[in-house]
């Protein structure tokens, strides 16, 4: 299972630090109160899977490498994704002084 | 097992020894510059992972978007916030940190399995290594060319947004702006570049 792989990493090493990424995102997504600090774990959560795209490129598709296209696309999409983010942030914090997720509940019920 | 292959995994072993502690950190820090700086750095080790993985084209645009723009961007937002505030304590927070916990956890060992119990096809064809940035070329023009041209489409709309979203509301009088008595009322409403908040 191990030993098949070409290198001297498998493809196995790469997909735990990935997984690991993205468990990190999601706890930091759901646990911060800093608006900004849950931007930063959607942008690790991208790089996780940004990872699993370039190794699965890497050690299946070889020749044809469309995971570093997808991988390209996904930090495109990710760029404009905290520039919003940011933008609608700013203007969050102008409209109410604050920037704690907390009291970000303007549509509850 | 020659020199190549135990620097490859030396260089393996310390990238993403970088890229665990630095998201943790990101994650745990109480202070938010440092969470900001250390992002740079997990950025830049998974920039380090790509050229490990024969991607070079990749770890170039992976280091100019995301340590040269997002992470800019990221601690320009922090400094125009206000991060002295003191956050009001919420009842059953540690109770909340500790079942998110459980769930991400059962969520990666539920990755680990799956990763560990299935048969990858491999060993697959071989790398290209080098010729990857034309063969990327090549696929962004021929059978990625729709994507291309609609990232470059939501690329202008998120750039008209975010400024759309980050102005800051100024109302001008409408009608004759050249009028004096208008100029005069403009000129002593005095509207200050940055509010009171974040001056403080």
């Amino acid at each position: 299972m191990l030993e098949n792989s070409i290198g001297p990493v498998p493809l196995q090493a790469y997909l735990i630090v990935a997984a690991f990424l993205f468990c990190t995102g999601v706890w930091g997504l759901i646990n911060s109160r800093n608006a900004v600090r849950v931007l930063m774990s959607i942008e690790l959560m991208l790089n996780a899977v940004n990872i699993n795209l370039m190794s699965f490129s890497s050690y299946i598709d070889g020749s044809i490498i469309r995971g570093q296209v997808f991988s390209i696309f996904v930090i495109t999409v990710a760029a404009a994704e905290a520039a919003v983010g940011l933008a609608i942030l700013l203007s969050l914090y102008r409209n109410r002084v604050t920037i704690d997720m907390e009291s970000f509940n303007l549509l509850k019920w | 097992m020659n020199i190549a292959y135990s620097t490859e995994l030396i260089c393996f072993l310390i990238l993403s020894a970088v890229v665990v502690s630095g998201s943790l950190a990101v994650v745990l820090l109480e202070n938010i510059v440092y969470s900001a700086f250390l992002l740079g750095g997990v950025f830049m080790a998974v920039a380090g992972l790509y050229l490990l993985l024969n991607a070079s084209f990749v770890a170039a645009a992976q280091i100019l978007v995301y340590v040269g723009a997002v992470n800019v961007l990221i601690l320009f937002a922090i400094m125009l916030v206000n991060n002295k505030e003191k956050l009001k304590p919420i009842e059953g927070l540690r109770t909340r940190k500790f079942i998110s916990g459980g769930v991400c956890g059962g969520l990666l060992i539920l990755l680990l399995r799956v990763n560990i119990t299935t048969k990858w096809n491999l060993p697959g064809p071989t790398s290209i290594g080098e010729e990857a940035t034309e063969r990327i070329g090549e696929h962004l023009f021929t059978d990625y060319l729709l994507p291309f041209e609609l990232a470059s489409i939501l690329l202008l709309m998120a750039m008209i947004g975010a400024i759309v979203l980050a102005r800051r509301e100024v109302s001008i009088p409408t009608g004759d702006i050249n009028d004096l008595k208008n100029k005069k009322s403009l000129s002593d409403k005095k509207i200050p570049l940055l509010s009171e908040n974040s001056l403080k």
